[in-house]
């Protein structure tokens, strides 16, 4: 059992909808960065998405964009962002990280090494964008055989036809994307989202957190209400954009996971 | 060499590879669109009907088959080898691009697509999707790096004319690879009515072995068309051209890869040098594997796996990564890849006017200038094909500057 699948045990018992949150690892600098990941669970935060910067991030829009370039120009790399894990495990040994990115720096570091160095760093489970089942031979096998939960992205293309392939290697949660598009662009509805997680949860037991296009209070309520939990990134990248100072972000944080555990 | 077992032209694999490189490395929201083109393309392969109306449109439309054209003058000056250019550049649009966005554009209409994007780093590919898509009707976006935008200008008012939708991309250095980036982003965004018509033989399965395909015209020709000069039977011995992506290269190379007295050489773009400062495009010589825009290839990056710029002269060459097919090819040594740098290529450029009348596009002035360093070693019965993919209209601008000649634009 990961420390994924126990917080999600955790708040099923307690009848709560998890509220996950995205940030860019080393956005704007290593140590703002740390800070603001050490107070998110006190801000509500269940599930940390901690995101891995890449030059070329092609399922994301300009919030996220820019601020993966924030990162790369201060420095930041695999490496550093495996410490920037290991740094917030020190003091929170239940908040599960996810690391989300892409698949060229795991591959560039070697799958074997990084799977080692992943969980020495207490990550928890993989979010990779460009590796669709096809290629679960990767990375996906190897991680949940290191004992990482690879969570894969289902999206509106993703027809009844081919769920069960995508469902298939999916561990510790299943990641619907509420629209065809990027990161940050266009708002999920919860009307259109309700039945799509409902065809998701016939074919899986799995629990299912909506993302992308969810970038308010209200919106992180209702799509919480239809799923088993609701994911924001660009929004609270944007506010880190806007130079907002830790407590300014949590306290941003704060109103959507408030909004979210009312579901 | 010809049994099916033992052949270098067997790829890809059903996983999309060519040996480890190539595969499917997209989101998810893109793999099914990926499947559906996988599937249409397989039938259209076997389709007659599919390759009667290629076969028509590149007669009358775009003016094929290309002149194999025997350059007297360059084989005297340079007075070993005798070599031939593929004359490509006579193409309608000016370039190979065309024989590809044909293909694709045929494609789109049988899967129903309404809209038609595609990313372009000398406009050249750009252009040849424009012009596609004004003759059958269909929407087009064209995905452009900022600074492509500035030093391919002519082809962006080509474009504009043809009813296109250029939009300049200022993320990264605002080159081909920000381009891509964004045709991909795009085309999530509107995976329902978009076809997205992919300039090389580069990413997602099935788009390098398509491209390929299309693009193979340009060696099938050569293989009749030179026995017509030389006599029956006789093959090139060596094969020349440029890699940005690699599908001129690919195309002249493809139908003579199990030929193994074929000597097949690929020019990669060496910018200011192939060194430790990387300001360069050479993939394969100063790159190594890694995965980017759909594929695993050949990669210009640093020790964190993040891409690296790269720099060249010529905006058609100017990408960190090249078709998987050539990284397979370079692997099993079939083929070799050498680098030619800016200063080398605009020699070349001026060579091929002064002595052959023929302005090339920057782009086959690397394997151009790289026949002007192996020829004069070759023996006079050496044949050398050399792959004149495109002309120089476009690039005459960038080449006054590096000239030091102000050339007024009236403007
Ligand atoms: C004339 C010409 N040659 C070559 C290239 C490079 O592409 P490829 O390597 O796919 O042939 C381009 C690209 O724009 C081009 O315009």
């Amino acid at each position: 059992m990961t420390r994924i699948d126990a917080k999600f045990a955790e708040l099923q018992a307690a009848g709560k909808k998890a509220f996950v949150t995205y940030v860019m690892a080393g956005d704007p600098t290593y140590e703002a960065s740390l800070d603001l990941v050490k107070a998110l669970p006190a801000a509500g935060v269940d599930i940390i998405e901690l995101g891995l910067p890449f030059t070329d991030p092609m399922a994301d829009g300009e919030a996220i964009q820019l601020a993966g370039q924030r990162a790369l120009d201060g420095g930041m790399s695999l490496q550093r962002t495996l410490d920037l894990a290991r740094a917030f495990r020190e003091d929170d040994d239940t908040t599960p990280i996810v690391l989300m990115g892409y698949y060229n720096p795991i591959y560039n570091r070697g799958v074997d090494k990084f799977l080692v160095d992943a969980r020495e760093a207490g990550i928890d489970g993989l979010i990779v964008v460009d590796l669709p089942p096809e290629e679960d031979a990767e990375l996906c096998l190897p991680a949940q055989a290191a004992g990482l939960n690879f969570i894969r992205l289902a999206t509106p293309t993703t027809d009844d036809k081919r769920l069960p392939t995508v469902l298939t290697n999916t561990s510790g949660f299943v990641y619907y994307v509420s629209i065809n598009g990027i990161t940050g662009s266009a708002e999920a509805n919860a009307d259109d989202v309700a039945p799509e997680v409902a065809r998701i949860k016939a074919k899986t037991d799995l629990p299912v957190i909506v993302g992308f296009g969810i970038k308010t209070p209200e919106r992180a309520e209702a799509i919480a209400a239809v799923a088993d939990g609701a994911v924001v990134g660009s929004a609270i990248v944007s506010e880190i954009a806007k130079g907002k100072s830790t407590a300014e972000v949590a306290a941003f944080v704060k109103t959507l996971a408030d909004a979210a555990h009312r579901a | 060499m010809n049994d099916l077992f033992n052949s270098f032209k067997n790829g890809p694999d059903e996983q999309g590879r060519f040996g480890i490189f190539g595969g499917r490395f997209v989101s998810e929201t893109l793999m099914p669109v990926i499947l559906s083109l996988e599937e249409e393309y397989e039938k259209a392969k076997t389709d007659a009907s599919f390759w009667a109306e290629m076969d028509d449109l590149w007669t009358h439309y775009v003016g094929r088959p290309s002149p194999l054209y025997y350059a007297s003058r360059m084989t005297e000056e340079l007075g070993g080898a005798k070599i031939y250019l593929k004359r490509d550049e006579l193409n309608h649009t000016g370039a190979h691009k065309i024989n590809n966005v044909l293909g694709q554009i045929i494609l789109a209409r049988r899967m129903g697509k309404t809209r038609i994007i595609a990313e372009t780093g000398a406009g050249q590919h750009g252009v040849a999707t424009a012009t596609v898509c004004a003759k059958f009707g269909l929407q087009c976006v064209v995905y452009m790096g900022a600074t492509d935008v500035e030093r391919q200008a002519p082809n962006v008012f080509r474009m504009r004319l043809l009813g296109a939708e250029v939009v300049p991309v200022t993320s990264g250095r605002g080159t081909l690879k920000d381009a891509m980036n964004d045709a991909m982003r795009d085309w999530v965004t509107n995976v329902e009515n978009t076809f997205y018509c992919i300039g090389t033989v580069a990413g997602p399965h099935p788009y390098p072995e398509m491209v390929r395909d299309f693009q193979a015209i340009i060696g099938k020709e050569v293989r009749w068309q030179l026995p017509e000069q030389e006599g029956e039977g006789r093959l090139p011995d060596s094969l020349v051209a440029a890699i940005g992506g690699g599908s001129n290269a690919m195309g002249l190379f493809y139908p003579f890869l199990d030929d193994e007295s074929v000597r097949i050489i690929g020019v990669e773009a060496g910018g200011k040098g192939v060194d430790e400062k990387m300001e360069h495009c050479a993939s394969l010589t100063g790159g190594r594997p890694g995965v980017l825009h759909g594929n695993r290839t050949y990669l210009l990056q640093d020790d964190d796996g993040q891409i690296l710029e790269g720099h060249s002269i010529s905006a058609g060459l100017d990408y960190p990564g090249i078709g998987p097919e050539h990284s397979w090819l370079h692997e099993t040594g079939r083929a070799e890849y050498v680098s030619i740098t800016d200063k080398e290529a605009l020699e070349a450029f001026q060579f091929s006017c002064r002595t052959e009348g023929i302005i090339p596009a920057l782009e086959p002035s690397h394997a151009l200038a790289h026949v002007m360093k192996i020829a004069p070693t070759l023996p006079k019965d050496h044949i050398l094909v050399m792959n004149m993919c495109g002309r120089g209209d476009k690039d005459i601008f960038t080449v006054a500057k590096h000239l030091g000649v102000e050339i007024n634009t009236g403007g």
